[in-house]
């Protein structure tokens, strides 16, 4: 038996140390704002904030958002209020709490994304996570994820550029997970993150429409979740980097099965809009299951398969 | 604003009051800070639906701690809904939304615009507009497709009633401005909700009018508080936070000055 107090739940991700395992999925949590009064934020081990590109953009058409069966489909399409307001507003909010920053980072050309790191190098951005994975938009984004030279390409331009570590968001719409890991890898990337949603679609029979105005969307959910655990395992057996997990993590259990696969960090995504607590609770399911089978340092959990 | 919160609601009754249209009063702390024209998530219990439907306040009452949902059936998470049982408990996401703007209505003549599912939510806005005395009139304009006129009793109560019916059983046969013209009604402000193509042409009649119109929106959620985008209707400007011209139905709504909106 183990108490509380002597659980060790900090991760170390490409030297920034974070107190736990558990940060919010990019595009799930806003930046922290709209969730803060159901969750405290300094009991994140990071917030990973909507993605943000160089202007504001205008996003999809509604509908952008259907349910399915033990998920959604969405397809936002990265609207965002461009770097500039980012900084003042949201940057400036988080400077209130103790908890590590991810600013996730999107654009149509490599010079947009280019812009939005040189625009972060001396704000209080503990990381950057590079959204290369986005299925909802026609330009950037996925683009770059989808074939290992693109990613080669922005992947060493962007470590050019940045002064913080760089985390790069790879998509699930690939033949290969452990040859995208390991192009990142090869290219300079501090770890890497996955996964994104999964391309889908769904039909309206009622009204024989597309659920979604953009027709596909990203699917996220407890749905995806099988697919994303062995995409983390192939692609952190793949590579030596840091592997940050999710994919329809609800609990702790699943939060530890990310990290058994090889994980070092999860993050929880449309759990949230189900649960508005879910963050917390998965920190206190990781917590429970340590202590239920006396497990002092998650770190010992860490890739044993 | 109040702080939101995810909770358990006790169900302290539910009724059948139209065809696929139910009535469930709700027991939570929510009551206490329940604002007319602001909606609740309601969580189905199945793992398999994952996300809260939005569903208008309908009416509030404090002492009772209790908030009346009335709402239609018009897939599976209501479809569960509507077999809830008093005794019940129920997850619920709110306050959510910022409620029609009763302040506008001081001195003015008010006419409350509801259209198929859309009626609701006027309720307690009519109720507390009489309560508050300061509107100069307060008339219910209510569209429905049949004689099923679910409400009515309530809206009869609360203040002047005028009914509008698609097939013509009762009242004016036709929409609800058909109604406002064959009964001459005029009015300063409007509070609408309903669907789009009713909110549209409110829009359209309160600006060839001169009435200011405040229209509350729908349309598909994920979180219900602001951080997905999923919920957005475009608008005339550059919204603030935004910074584009779209604004969050969820947090920002989903009540609106029409003339402010792009619909």
């Amino acid at each position: 038996m183990v108490g509380g107090e002597a659980l060790k739940l900090s991760v170390n991700i490409a030297g920034v140390e974070f107190k736990n395992p558990v940060m919010t999925a990019s595009g799930t949590f806003g930046s922290g704002m709209e969730y803060s009064d159901f969750v405290d934020l300094n009991r994140l081990g990071a917030v990973v904030t909507k993605g943000v590109a160089n202007v504001p953009w205008e996003g999809n058409p509604t509908p952008r958002v259907a349910e399915v069966y033990g998920g959604m489909l969405n397809a936002i399409g990265l609207q965002n209020p461009g770097i500039e307001t980012f900084v003042k507003r949201d940057l400036e909010f988080l400077k209130g709490y103790d908890t590590k920053v991810i600013v996730n980072v999107c654009g149509k050309s490599i010079q947009d994304y280019v812009d939005v790191v040189e625009r972060l190098s001396d704000e209080r951005v503990d990381m950057l996570e590079i959204n290369v994975s986005c299925p909802n938009v026609k330009e950037g984004a996925i683009a770059f994820g989808q074939n290992a030279k693109a990613l080669t390409e922005i992947t060493t331009e962007i470590k050019k550029h940045a002064k913080q570590p760089v985390i790069m968001k790879l998509s699930p719409n690939v033949t290969s997970i452990s040859e995208m890991a390991k192009a990142a890898e090869a290219a300079g990337a501090d770890a890497i993150s996955l996964i994104n949603t999964i391309t889908g679609m769904k039909i309206d029979i009622h009204r024989r429409k597309f659920a979604l105005a953009n027709r596909t969307g990203g699917l996220s959910g407890p749905a995806i979740k099988p697919v994303a655990v062995r995409m983390v395992y192939e692609a952190s057996h793949a590579v030596d980097i840091p592997v940050i997990g999710m994919g329809g993590i609800a609990t702790g259990d699943d939060a530890i099965e990310f990290i058994m696969a090889g994980a070092s960090a999860v993050a929880v995504g449309a759990m949230n809009f189900h649960d508005p607590y879910a963050t917390v609770h998965v920190i206190e399911g990781i917590e429970s299951y340590m202590r239920q089978y006396g497990v002092e340092d998650i770190n010992e959990l860490r890739k044993i398969l | 604003m109040a702080k939101k919160m995810k909770t358990e609601a006790k169900v302290l009754s539910q009724r059948l009051l139209a065809d696929g249209i139910y009535d469930m009063w709700l027991e939570t702390e929510m009551a206490k800070d329940a604002h007319p024209g602001q909606f609740v998530g309601v969580y189905p219990a199945g793992k398999a639906t994952l996300l809260p439907r939005p569903i208008s306040i309908c009416e509030v009452d404090a002492s009772r701690r209790a908030i009346r949902l009335v709402y239609r059936v018009v897939g599976q998470g209501t479809a569960e809904f509507a077999l809830y049982q008093p005794g019940d408990y129920i997850s619920v996401l709110g306050v959510l939304g910022n409620g029609f703007p009763l302040d506008k209505a001081e001195g003015k003549r008010v006419l409350l615009m509801g259209g198929g599912i859309g009626v609701p939510p006027l309720l307690q806005t009519a109720k507390e507009l009489k309560a508050a005395g300061k509107a100069a009139s307060v008339t219910s304009v209510m569209g429905y497709r049949n004689a099923e006129t679910f409400l009515r009793d309530d809206f009869e109560k609360a203040a002047e009633l005028v009914i509008a019916t698609e097939d013509g059983s009762i009242g004016t046969g036709g929409n609800v401005i058909d109604a406002i013209k064959e009964n001459g009604l005029e009015a300063d402000v409007i509070y609408a909700c309903g669907p789009m193509p009713m909110l549209r042409a409110i829009k359209a009649y309160a600006s060839e009018n001169g009435m200011k119109a405040y229209v509350s929106l729908e349309e598909r959620m994920a979180c219900g508080v602001g951080a997905c985008l999923g919920c957005i209707c475009k608008t005339k400007e550059i919204d603030e936070h935004s910074q584009v011209r779209n604004t969050r139905i969820c947090t920002d709504g989903p009540v609106f000055d029409a003339e402010d909106l792009d619909m």
